[in-house]
C-alpha cells in the first residue's frame, strides 16, 4: 500500500520533475559552473573571496530590506483590497479587480518610464521628491506585486465559509476579534503563499531597481546582470546565484513553517459577496488608496499614449500596425501582439498541466513525517526559478542545451516554457492551500463507493479545485504576456513579443517611436484585463451551478 | 458540475490553438543555405534590404537580437564551442579587443569601400572584425532652453561642473549602457586614468542625474524629449539634433562638439561557424552601398563609406566632431572593469 502511494506519487511527480531538470538545474548549474573553473582548473576560492567582499554584502542588505519592506506594503495594501473585491458587492467589481491585475504583466521598461513621467522632478508628483529614492523602488515594486496578494488571497478567502466567523460575531466577538481568531488563521496558508511569492519576486525585480533608484541602489539581480553582461566576471556572479539560491531555500523553509496549520481541512463553500456596510469604510479606503496607487502610473501611460507633436490624437494608435519610424522594428506591433496571444497559451497550459500535476502531488495527505518532509521538499523545488536571475538562466540555456540529445535553444517552445517555468510556482501556490483543504474523507468515502483514483479526483477534487484554477490559469497567461527578463533572451527575431518590441521601440529616438510604445503598453494591458475578465466572468458563471 | 464538459471543451479548444506558436517555426532550409547573424537589440535591416541579399548571395538570412553590445560580446564568449550563428555584427570599439583576445572570431580581410579603413581596430593586425558604421556619443543641449533663460550654453566637460548648470545634466549609466560607457571613457580621456574619479565626484555633487538608459534620459528628463522633462543637458549622440526639427528649417538642439567620443560598430565571421561562406557574404553585403546608404535612418550612425550620400536632414543638422576623444581599446580592454566599478563606487556614494 505504502509502496503503491509513493510509485504515484513518483509517477505524477516525473514529468514536471524532468521539466525542470532540464530548463532550470542544468542551465543554472552550467553557469555556475563557469564561476568555478579558472583557466581550466576547479577553484572555489575565487567565489569565496567574493563573497567577503562588503560590495556583496552592501547589496545583498539592500536586496533583502528592500524587498521585505515592499511585501510587508504588498501585503498591507492587498489583504483589505481582497476583502472588499471578494466579499462585497458592488457595481464594477470585476472591472476593478481585472484592472488591477494591469500592472504585474506591464513590462518594466514602460512602468519606470511611466513612474519616472509621475514622480520626476518634472512630475505633477515630483515635490515629493521621490525620484532615485529607495522610496520610489518599494512604491514601483508594490505597484507590481499588490496583485499577487489580491488575487491569491481573495480567491481563498471568497471560498471560505462564512459560517464560523458569523457564528463568532453571534457570540459577541468584535470585527477585529473575528479577525483575529477565525479569518486569519483560515486565510494565512494563501497569505503567506502569496508573501513568498512577492517576496522573490521584489528580491529578483531587476528593472525597477534600476530605473526608480538612479543606478544609486544595486540589488543581487542588478549586481549579477553588471557582472554577466558587461564585466564577464563569472567568479562574482557565480557566488551571488548561489548566494541567491540559499536565501530563497531559507525563505521557503521559514514559509513552510509558517504556512502550516494543525488541520488544512477547510469547509469550502462559497458566500455569496454581501452588500456594502458601514463598518467596511476603513477597507474601502485602503482599496481607494491601492487603487489610487496602480491607476496614477497606467493614467500616465494612457495620456502620454494619446499625446503627438503636443496635441491630442490617436495617431500612435494608428501607427501600432507600422513597424516605426526608420523601420524601427522587424515586424509591426500587431503581429507581435499576436505572437505574445499565442505563446501565452502555450505557457498557460503548461503551467497549468505542471503546476496542477505538482499541486496534487504535494497536497495529498502523508502517511509519514519523512513522506511528508519529501512532499514538502518537491514543493519548494519548484518555486527556486523564481529566485534565480534571469540573466543567469538565460546565459545558461545558450551554454548548455546545445548540443543534442538536449539541442533545444533553437526551439521555438523555449519562449513558452520559459515563462511557464516563472508562472509555475504561482500556479502551484492557489493550488495547493485549496487542495490541501480538501476533506480527505471525502475522497476516502468516494473510493469506498467504488470510485478509482480518477473517478474520485474528478468529483472531490476538480469541483473544488475549479475555480482557483481559473484563477492561476489568468495568472499564468498575464506572467507570460508580460514576461520580459527571460523572453529577451530566448525570443526569436522573426516573432518577437510586445514587451520585447515595446522595449526596442522606446530605445529608439524620434517621438514617435515613444509614442508608440506607450500605446502598445496600453494595449498590452488593455489584453491583460480583457482576458482577466473574461476569466472572472466565466469561472463565476461555472460555479453557480453546483 | 454540467458546466465542466463545456469548460473541457474550452480547454481542449485553447490546447488546439496552442500548438500555434509552433506552426511557421522552420528556419527555412538546412545549414548550407542559412546564415545567422547575431547581433545587438538596436540592429535594424529593413525587409527589403534582406531580400535584396537574399537573392543575390542565395542564402536565407536569419537574424538573432538581444542584448546590448556587451551582452552580445560576453554572450560570444560564453557559447565560443558553439556559437549560435555565424557572423556578427554589433561588437564595438569598447569591447572588440575583448572579443579578438577571447578568439570569437575567425580572420577575414573584406575589401574596404572610400575611408572605411580609418575606423579599422587598433591592434587587429588579423583583421578579425570590419568596421560597418560610426557615429559620436556627445553631450546634447537644448538650445531653446538655454536662449529663453538668457545664459551661455556650455561648451566643454568641464563647464558641466561649473555653478551655471547645477541639477542640469543627465546621462545614463556606464554600467547599465553603451553611449553611458563610451561617455566615461571620453571623460577618463580628457582627465586622465587618475583625474576621472575627481571629475565625476564634482559632476555628482553639480548635481547630475543619472538613469539607467539613454531612452530613460533622454525621453523622460530632457526638456526636448518625448515627455515633459526639464533638464536642457543631456548624453546623446552626434546626429540627435536632425531628430529633433522645429518644423521650421531648424533644429532645437544641437551636440557640443569638444565632448564627443567615437563609437564604431564592427561586422565578424565567427570562429566555427557552420557557414563561413555565408557569413563572409553577409559582411561584404554589410559594406554594400545599399546597406551603407540605409544606416542613418536605420540604426542612426554615420556609414564608414565616406562616398555615401547623407539623408538631407542629416547633411544639415547631424555635424561630426573632427576631434572626438578616443582611448586605446588594448587599454580599455585592460582596465574597464576596474573602471567600471570605481566608476560604480564614486556615484554611488
Amino acid at each position: 500500500m505504502r509502496g503503491r502511494r509513493l510509485l504515484t506519487m513518483a509517477g505524477l511527480a516525473l514529468g514536471p520533475l524532468l521539466v525542470l531538470a532540464v530548463f532550470f538545474v542544468l542551465p543554472v548549474s552550467g553557469m555556475i559552473g563557469r564561476g568555478f573553473v579558472v583557466d581550466g582548473r576547479f577553484d572555489v576560492s575565487g567565489v569565496v573571496d567574493v563573497l567577503g567582499r562588503p560590495r556583496t554584502h552592501r547589496v545583498l542588505w539592500f536586496t533583502v530590506w528592500s524587498a521585505g519592506l515592499a511585501t510587508i506594503c504588498s501585503v498591507v495594501l492587498g489583504l483589505p483590497a481582497a476583502y472588499v473585491l471578494h466579499r462585497l458587492a458592488f457595481p464594477l467589481r470585476n472591472l476593478v479587480r481585472a484592472l488591477l491585475l494591469v500592472p504585474f504583466v506591464l513590462p518594466t521598461v514602460v512602468v519606470g518610464v511611466a513612474f519616472r513621467l509621475l514622480v520626476g522632478e518634472s512630475g505633477p508628483l515630483g515635490f515629493l521628491g521621490l525620484d532615485g529614492t529607495p522610496v520610489a523602488i518599494i512604491a514601483g515594486l508594490t505597484f507590481f506585486n499588490v496583485a499577487v496578494v489580491i488575487r491569491a488571497v481573495g480567491v481563498a478567502w471568497e471560498s471560505l465559509d462564512p459560517r464560523p466567523a458569523e457564528a463568532a460575531a453571534a457570540l459577541g466577538a468584535t470585527p477585529a476579534q473575528v479577525f483575529r481568531t477565525v479569518t486569519f488563521p483560515a486565510l494565512r496558508p494563501a497569505l503567506v503563499s502569496a508573501a513568498s511569492v512577492v517576496f522573490l519576486f521584489c528580491a529578483t525585480s531587476f528593472g525597477v531597481v534600476l530605473t526608480l533608484g538612479g543606478l544609486r541602489y544595486s540589488s543581487v539581480e542588478t549586481e549579477i546582470y553588471l557582472l554577466t553582461t558587461q564585466l564577464l566576471d563569472l567568479q562574482a556572479a557565480a557566488a551571488l546565484s548561489i548566494l541567491q539560491l540559499l536565501a530563497v531555500t531559507a525563505l521557503l523553509v521559514l514559509a513552510g513553517r509558517l504556512r502550516r496549520v494543525p488541520d488544512p481541512t477547510v469547509e469550502r463553500r462559497t458566500a455569496r459577496p454581501r452588500p456594502v456596510r458601514r463598518q467596511d469604510a476603513g477597507q474601502l479606503a485602503l482599496t481607494f488608496l491601492t487603487l489610487a496607487l496602480v491607476a496614477a502610473p497606467i493614467l500616465t501611460l494612457v495620456l502620454g499614449s494619446l499625446r503627438a507633436h503636443g496635441e491630442w490624437t490617436l495617431a500612435n494608435y494608428r501607427n501600432l500596425d507600422s513597424v516605426g519610424a526608420g523601420n524601427a522594428l522587424l515586424v509591426p506591433v500587431t503581429s507581435a501582439l499576436v505572437t505574445s496571444l499565442r505563446t501565452a497559451v502555450d505557457a498557460t497550459w503548461m503551467a497549468l498541466l505542471l503546476g496542477g500535476l505538482i499541486a496534487v502531488v504535494v497536497s495529498r495527505r502523508s502517511v509519514s513525517p519523512a513522506e511528508r518532509r519529501l512532499r514538502s521538499t518537491l514543493d519548494g523545488i519548484f518555486m527556486l526559478p523564481l529566485g534565480v536571475s534571469a540573466v543567469t538562466l538565460g546565459f545558461g540555456f545558450l551554454i548548455t542545451l546545445d548540443r543534442p540529445p538536449l539541442e533545444l535553444r533553437e526551439s521555438p517552445l523555449l519562449v513558452p516554457i520559459a515563462q511557464a517555468l516563472v508562472a509555475l510556482p504561482l500556479v502551484v501556490r492557489i493550488l495547493v492551500p485549496v487542495l490541501a483543504g480538501a476533506d480527505d474523507r471525502q475522497r476516502q468515502a468516494a473510493a469506498s463507493l467504488g470510485a478509482g483514483p480518477l473517478r474520485a479526483f474528478a468529483t472531490v477534487d476538480l469541483p473544488l479545485v475549479w475555480r482557483p484554477l481559473l484563477a492561476a490559469a489568468g495568472f499564468a497567461f498575464a506572467i507570460s504576456l508580460g514576461e520580459f527578463g527571460a523572453t529577451s533572451f530566448l525570443f526569436r527575431d522573426e516573432h518577437p513579443t510586445l514587451p520585447v518590441v515595446i522595449y526596442q521601440l522606446i530605445g529608439r529616438p524620434g517621438s514617435d517611436n515613444f509614442g508608440m510604445a506607450l500605446a502598445a503598453s496600453v494595449v498590452l494591458a488593455a489584453a491583460t484585463a480583457l482576458v482577466v475578465l473574461v476569466v472572472d466572468r466565466f469561472g463565476t458563471r461555472s460555479l453557480g451551478t453546483f | 458540475m454540467r458546466r465542466i464538459p463545456v469548460a473541457v471543451a474550452v480547454v481542449s479548444a485553447a490546447l488546439l490553438t496552442a500548438s500555434c506558436s509552433l506552426v511557421g517555426s522552420g528556419d527555412g532550409g538546412d545549414d548550407d543555405t542559412k546564415v545567422v547573424l547575431v547581433t545587438h537589440e538596436s540592429f535594424v535591416m529593413s525587409k527589403k534590404l534582406q531580400k535584396q541579399f537574399e537573392d543575390e548571395s542565395g542564402y536565407d538570412l536569419v537574424i538573432k537580437a538581444s542584448g546590448d553590445a556587451g551582452a552580445l560580446t560576453n554572450k560570444l564568449v560564453l557559447t565560443k564551442d558553439d556559437p549560435t550563428g555565424d557572423a556578427v555584427f554589433g561588437i564595438d570599439n569598447t569591447f572588440g579587443s575583448r572579443a579578438i583576445d577571447e578568439g570569437v572570431l575567425a580572420p577575414y580581410a573584406a575589401k574596404l569601400p572610400d575611408g572605411a579603413s580609418t575606423y579599422a581596430l587598433a591592434g587587429d593586425d588579423e583583421h578579425a572584425l570590419t568596421p560597418v558604421d560610426t557615429g559620436n556619443v556627445c553631450v546634447n543641449v537644448d538650445d531653446t532652453w538655454f536662449a529663453d533663460k538668457g545664459i551661455p550654453e556650455p561648451r566643454s566637460l568641464e563647464d558641466l561642473v561649473k555653478p551655471d548648470y547645477k541639477d542640469l545634466f543627465v546621462t545614463p549609466g556606464a554600467t547599465t549602457s553603451s553611449p553611458g560607457l563610451a561617455f566615461l571613457l571620453a571623460t577618463i580621456a580628457e582627465f586622465g586614468e587618475d583625474g576621472w574619479q575627481d571629475y565625476w565626484g564634482r559632476l555628482m555633487a553639480n548635481g547630475t542625474e543619472l538613469t539607467q538608459g539613454w531612452s530613460d534620459a533622454y525621453e523622460v528628463d530632457f526638456t526636448q524629449g518625448g515627455g515633459n522633462g526639464d533638464r536642457p543637458i543631456v548624453l546623446s549622440y552626434d546626429s540627435s539634433p536632425a531628430f529633433t526639427l522645429d518644423g521650421q528649417g531648424g533644429t532645437t538642439t544641437s551636440a557640443l562638439l569638444d565632448t564627443c567620443f567615437r563609437q564604431v560598430e564592427y561586422a565578424g565571421v565567427l570562429a566555427g561557424a557552420h557557414n563561413p561562406d555565408g557569413a563572409r557574404a553577409l559582411v561584404d553585403f554589410m559594406l554594400s552601398e545599399p546597406f551603407q546608404e540605409a544606416l542613418p535612418d536605420a540604426m542612426y550612425v554615420f556609414p564608414v563609406d565616406s562616398s555615401v550620400a547623407l539623408p538631407e536632414d542629416w547633411a544639415r543638422f547631424a555635424r561630426q566632431p573632427e576631434h572626438p576623444f578616443t582611448v586605446d581599446p588594448a587599454q580599455i580592454a585592460e582596465h574597464r572593469d576596474e573602471w567600471l566599478r570605481d566608476w560604480s563606487d564614486v556615484t554611488s556614494r
